[in-house]
């Protein structure tokens, strides 16, 4: 198995997103600070191999988001989202 | 924690109780996971280098060929990951980053190591110095697998394996410590299996 085929989509990402935001972050439109790209974050791939969750944008790639879990803690990195756009 | 991918399930291994194995962890025996963040980079030969840049008199750029010329060590040694697996007596070949880093002057205590694709790790100089790190371009008598960093990845194996940075594209030399891809994100900053420095204030 290559990690592209262990490759998931952004719902994976619910979960953990659930600790932090009180919206559903997966229906979010998801401006990518990379490319410029928007769709919702549940169509972003999902790299959940690693330490931490790494969020990825599908049209370049580039990292949008970083998530990971210590004890006691949830780490975000949302350094890579150019603007979430939720619906209210 | 809930990251760990399907598939790697512990079994208990003749090494586990013997003290060779750092608390926590478990004995994975014949399976050798992969754990990325990203895509798997795929960098031609013709355009690898490896660059030796920061803090130092002159930087140094080898190609693949002037790696490749440079003396290979082979080193067997045993690997523990974060995500809690070991694997023991790992066979490998490459070249001593005394080897390397004795191409520049420098008076930095620390260094990055950077990779195709991004990722990044903090290490001290003197952790990399005295015949405790490769950079490795042969893994258990093969050229090594992309899936496991290849053309050519780091190998720091007293410290947990997120420092053995895959893709390794060079080191960049600096007085101070720059926390790296996981450093950044809770991840201890140093990273001693011994002492289960898995997380930041561990």
């Amino acid at each position: 198995m290559t990690p592209e085929s262990r490759r998931l989509d952004g719902n994976a990402a619910a979960g953990r997103l659930s600790d932090v935001f009180v919206f559903d972050a997966t229906a979010a439109r998801t401006r990518c600070g990379g490319c410029g790209m928007t769709a919702p974050l549940g169509v972003y791939h999902v790299y959940a191999d690693a330490p931490g969750m790494v969020v990825r944008c599908p049209t370049c790639e580039a990292m949008v988001m970083r998530i990971a879990q210590t004890p006691g803690h949830t780490w975000l990195d949302m350094s890579g989202v150019a603007a979430l756009d939720i619906s209210t | 924690m809930g990251f760990v991918s399907r598939g790697f399930v512990g079994r208990p291994e003749a090494r586990e109780g013997t003290g060779l194995l750092p608390p926590g962890q478990y004995d994975i025996g014949d399976g050798f996971p992969v754990l990325s963040a990203g895509p798997t980079p795929r960098t031609a030969l013709a355009d690898w280098d490896f660059t030796i840049s920061g803090e130092v008199d002159e930087p140094e750029r080898l190609t693949w060929q002037e790696f490749q010329d440079l003396p290979h060590e082979d080193v067997t040694v045993d690997i523990h990951c974060v995500t809690k697996w070991s694997k023991f007596g790992t066979t490998w070949s490459g070249v001593s980053l005394d080897t390397l880093l004795d191409r520049v002057e420098t008076s930095a205590d620390y260094l990055s190591a950077f990779c195709d694709g991004g990722y990044t790790t903090n290490l001290p100089l003197e952790d990399v110095t005295g015949g405790s790190a490769w950079i490795v371009d042969r893994y258990d008598g093969e050229q090594l697998e992309a899936q496991h960093g290849g053309p050519a990845r780091l190998l720091v194996p007293h410290l947990y394996f997120w420092k053995s940075a895959k893709w390794v594209r060079g080191v960049a030399l600096s007085g101070v410590e720059e926390p790296g891809f996981w450093e950044t994100l809770g991840y201890h900053i140093y990273g001693d299996p011994w002492r289960e420095q898995r997380y930041a204030g561990d």
